[in-house]
């Protein structure tokens, strides 16, 4: 590990101070994937033990402007209904302890409108179709103790259809290996109980593949290492338990230059088990104790009146 | 995002950008004012592609340019306007892509217009697109997937598509992408069974040839050699499958005491028996995972339970209804144990449909095993529930040699079935000459460099020979190489420690093979432990497997007749495979590195289990839970069908439940009655009374006694 301990409440500033800052450029290019930032932000503050710095009630009434008539979350007020958002937006109320203030058969009722017949998911009414969407949907359901809303059993079967030669999935069935999307597989997979389909041996090799000289991880091989990698490769290969060689992974999370990779970056440090900063889970990607919480005690999420 | 280093704004920057943002903000505040008020209007539409022009991301800004195409088209079926209407969105959605050839909304929305227009397009135009942006970047997926939607929807002929990537690849060989485009179609090609592509082994003895050039040209490069291992998969492709081991055996007679390690039911959730009987396993295990073992499939004539009774089990770790190995149980009551005069069992299977493996191909052959059962004079004091038992020990003075140690008897349940079929060889020459081939190219090319990679394949390829070997009925003498096998991975775990944790599976794979393959090598492991008295085969035998360095177990078919099993001092972290040792009773897992509770699974199934020490691991040092979704049993992973209620903590109190979940749902089920854990970090006053209470059967507990009267 680098010399120079982990700057929790530096990282927690910057994050902060994103939140505030909405006019310059780089903030409003970036308007409409909000819920995403909120997502990485406050659960990097949350890993860092810094989630008290935020204003809840300011968060969960922003995030419920962004919830649409379907029951759907977009990006930002104004913005569409997607299933990332929606992913998203629950992700940031599971964090916050909120999820009661939801109405989970809504919520669920929207991603249940999205699988298709081959077991499928949309990411909204337009159909496009991947990988991506099929972990947002398991993961969200799940968090809301709704899985039984959608057809799990064809679920799984379309993901397991994007496996490929190397052990790897991709976005739909027969395209290339992605970290990206071998993450988002393998945690539809292990959030349904089914990685008995996932060829471990297989892809914890191509995983591993994936650490550059340098230490750092890229996505696929020949390619550029980026820090958001790092998570992708490393809870995929918690998640197979496949991970004995992470000892040789470096990171940088003080190289970050934006909110996506430092939550990237300290999820990262989390999953190697880093000195303060909380455990995170590989197939949830939110802290243990939020996720032990939702399963381990009984059900505090309402239904609908 | 990606690839923009930070840098210090100059002034003169920061107005500039300042501007820019305004402009960008007007554009987007205007964009969802115009959709939410529904207004598609020339001048709306010529907003929001000056956005897109400038920030091809806004996803909103895509769904509200097909908004205004359907209400336009509405108004407007004219042929002429429909095909200026397709026209442009293909410009502005190409506009996008020549910014930023990876913006998923653009390719979206080309692909909805294509959808929509599909007569009206110029595919031409498509192709010429896709070639000059895959030229620019080979490996952009978002262009191999749109070509691929483009092919599938103007029916190109996959053979085409095929010589595309041959084209790709002579272009340059290291092209993942074109490698992995290739595997897609040929796997389509070849199960079609495809004029031309048919027989498989012609296709696969070509692609062969194809893949050397590209290997043996630059060995270090990652491509080629992920395609050549997909090919090795294709080419040991299991057919059908068939039973390779069972306990008892077939032929042998098993003998129960009434102090055997076989005992009673308690663990099925179903009937509470009032009277104190046995539980006799039966275990199948086949070559490769099977579905559709019931009582349909599989017949089992005895007088103890009626078949049709029978239920059986899965034994795996995880939730699939696939295994290679399958269990039910008879019972045996106290009536049954007055009898001197041995019983007969006889199990056959292969007569009807439904046993099949997950490819859904049927048993190769019917199979019947036959064996008896006697059972020695039940005393009434002796196998009372309550009774002491003796704590057992592990150390080196508890256990003997001897040289009449019959291990026969124990090999039987490996090797031999009698079968009613004919039992032609199942090996497949060209499988075995073209494996041969291959070793003897990368025995020779090792030989010239020195590359990791062809170490990995040439260890991979004697290991795929063995296993194939492995597929004759009779243990073939010619299955020799395990000495060049674990000198290949020693060499690898020297080389490469990026994947010393796989180099080190592959290894104690096969050191397992190799002790177990054999009447001698196995010999040398079996020991008397001066302790245990007789077991059900009449004589007590530990397989000690301590100080081999292993991380995994394997060959566990062969070993199905053990009960007492020694596997401390090695490097486990995961003991999968040991889910199948039904007779199990005392199992020593201790200096090893098991990380957490949920690493024990395994050991749930197994109805046997009296004394286990996991002494001296890693349960408790870690707080990122690598086996969490392992776990068949977590409250985290909801199957099909179930909803994330949970169950079966209801007599814990909450923040037990929370700090020790796993360990509750692996011991809840077990009979122990001696169990170590000292030396793991989870060990504590709250841990040890939690056990206490948890496993009222528990009578030692690290040595010292555990229920207080």
């Amino acid at each position: 590990m680098e010399a120079g301990e982990l700057e929790a409440e530096k990282h927690a500033r910057y994050i902060l101070s994103v939140e505030k800052r909405k006019d310059d450029l780089e903030s409003i290019v970036i308007e409409h994937l909000r819920m995403n930032g909120a997502y990485w932000g406050l659960t990097t503050l949350d890993l860092l033990h810094q989630l008290g710095a935020v204003d809840r009630n300011e968060v969960v009434s922003w995030v419920l402007k962004c919830q649409h008539e379907s029951g759907g979350f977009g990006g930002n007020v104004g913005h569409d209904a997607h299933i990332l958002y929606t992913l998203s937006a629950v992700q940031v109320l599971a964090l916050l302890d909120n999820l009661d203030i939801l109405d989970a058969d809504k919520v669920s009722s929207y991603v249940t409108g999205l699988q298709n017949e081959d077991g499928s998911f949309s990411g909204d009414e337009w159909g496009e179709i991947d990988t991506r969407f099929s972990y947002c949907a398991i993961c969200c359901l799940s968090l809301l103790h709704r899985m039984d809303k959608i057809n799990v059993a064809k679920a799984v079967s379309y993901v397991v259809s994007c496996k490929n030669l190397d052990g790897g999935f991709g976005c739909v069935p027969g395209a290339e290996s992605h970290a990206g999307q071998i993450f988002c597989c393998v945690g539809a997979l292990a959030i349904t109980g089914s990685l008995h389909h996932v060829d471990k041996d297989l892809l914890g090799w191509w995983l591993c593949e994936r650490q550059v000289k340098s230490g750092g991880l890229n996505g696929r091989p020949e390619k550029l290492p980026d820090v958001c990698y790092s998570w992708w490769v490393l809870s995929s290969l918690i998640m197979i338990d496949r991970d004995k060689e992470k000892g040789g992974i470096s990171d940088r999370p003080d190289d970050a230059v934006d909110v996506f990779h430092t939550y990237f970056g300290v999820a990262g440090l989390s999953l190697l088990e880093y000195p303060g900063v909380k455990p995170i889970d590989p197939a949830y990607a939110l802290p243990v104790e939020t996720v032990n919480g939702i399963f381990l005690e009984k059900r505090r999420v309402a239904s609908s009146q | 995002m990606h690839g923009r280093p930070r840098k210090t704004a100059k002034a003169e920057d920061l107005v500039a950008s300042a501007a820019k943002a305004e402009k960008l903000r007007q554009l987007q505040s205007q964009l969802l004012r115009n959709h939410n008020d529904r207004i598609y209007n020339k001048e709306a539409l010529e907003i929001c592609s000056k956005l897109l022009e400038v920030n091809p991301e806004v996803y909103t800004a895509w769904n509200y340019r097909k908004l205004a195409v359907q209400s336009n088209l509405e108004s407007c079926g004219d042929h002429e306007v429909v095909q200026s209407i397709v026209n442009q969105e293909l410009k502005i959605a190409e506009i996008a892509l020549r910014r930023n050839p990876k913006c998923y909304g653009a390719w979206q929305h080309r692909k909805w217009i294509l959808n929509l227009g599909s007569d009206k397009a110029d595919f031409d135009q498509e192709f010429r697109l896709l070639d000059q942006l895959l030229k620019a970047d080979s490996r952009n997926f978002h262009g191999w997937n749109h070509r691929r939607f483009v092919v599938a929807l103007k029916n190109v002929k996959e053979e085409e598509e095929l010589n595309f990537t041959t084209e790709k690849i002579n272009t340059n060989f290291s092209n993942y992408s074109a490698w992995h485009n290739r595997s897609v179609i040929l796997s389509h090609l070849m199960k079609q069974n495809a004029p031309g592509f048919d027989p498989r082994e012609k296709v696969l003895t070509e692609e062969l040839e194809f893949i050397h050039q590209a290997l043996f040209t630059d060995p270090d490069d990652q491509s080629g050699w992920f395609y050549h291992l997909w090919l090795l998969d294709q080419i040991i492709a299991r057919d059908s499958p068939f039973l390779i081991s069972s306990w008892p055996a077939h032929g042998t007679e098993v003998i129960l005491s009434s102090n055997t390690s076989v005992k009673d039911f308690q663990h099925f959730e179903s009937t509470e028996y009032a009277q104190y009987i046995r539980a006799l396993p039966i275990v199948l295990y086949f070559n490769q995972a099977v579905k559709g073992v019931n009582s349909t499939t599989v017949t089992v004539e005895s007088i103890f339970t009626e078949n049709v009774d029978l239920i059986w089990k899965p034994l795996s770790a995880s939730n699939s209804v696939e295994a290679h190995c399958w269990v039910t149980y008879l019972n045996i009551s106290e009536r049954d144990c007055n009898s001197l005069e041995p019983y007969s069992i006889n199990v056959s299977f292969g007569n009807t449909q439904g046993l099949v493996s997950s490819d859904g191909c049927p048993l190769s052959y019917a199979c019947q095993c036959e064996f008896s059962l006697k059972i020695s004079p039940y005393s009434p004091g002796s196998c009372s529930k309550e009774s002491n038992v003796n704590m057992v020990h592990w150390d080196n003075e508890n256990f003997s040699r001897s040289e009449f140690l019959q291990i026969r008897p124990f090999l039987m349940s490996y090797q031999r079935q009698k079968i009613i079929a004919n039992s032609e060889l199942l090996i497949s020459e060209w499988c075995s000459e073209t494996l041969s081939r291959e070793i003897m190219l990368f025995r020779k090319l090792i030989s010239e460099i020195n590359c990791k990679i062809a170490k990995l394949t040439l260890g991979r390829l004697l290991i795929a020979r063995n296993f194939i070997l492995s597929r004759g009925i009779q243990l073939t003498k010619n299955r020799t190489h395990f000495e060049e096998t674990l000198q290949l991975y020693d060499d690898l775990i020297r080389l490469d420690p990026s994947h010393i944790g796989y180099y080190k599976d592959q290894r104690s794979l096969v050191l397992m093979d190799q002790v177990t393959s054999d009447e001698e090598s196995l010999r040398k492991h079996c020991w008397l432990p001066k302790e245990l008295s007789l077991t059900s085969a009449g004589q007590s035998v530990c397989l000690r497997l301590n100080k081999l360095s292993l991380t995994r177990i394997g060959f566990v078919e062969r070993l199905l007749w053990v009960n007492m099993l020694d596997l401390s001092h090695n490097e486990l972290q995961s003991v999968e495979g040991l889910e199948a040792m039904q007779l199990l009773s005392h199992l020593n897992l201790s200096h090893n590195k098991l990380s957490s509770m949920t690493a024990l699974e395994p050991l749930r199934p197994m109805i046997s289990l009296q004394a286990l020490d996991i002494s001296y691991n890693e349960i408790g040092a870690h707080s990122i839970d690598t086996k969490r979704y392992q776990c068949a049993s977590s409250p985290l992973s909801h199957p099909a069908g179930t909803c994330g209620d949970v169950q079966g903590f209801e007599d814990f109190d909450p923040e037990e439940v929370k700090l020790y979940w796993d360990a509750i749902l692996i011991f809840k089920h077990l009979h122990l009655t001696q169990l170590d854990v000292v030396g793991n970090p989870i060990l504590n006053e709250p841990f040890s009374s939690l056990m206490i209470r948890l496993v009222p059967s528990l009578q030692w507990l690290d040595g010292r006694p555990a229920q207080q009267s």
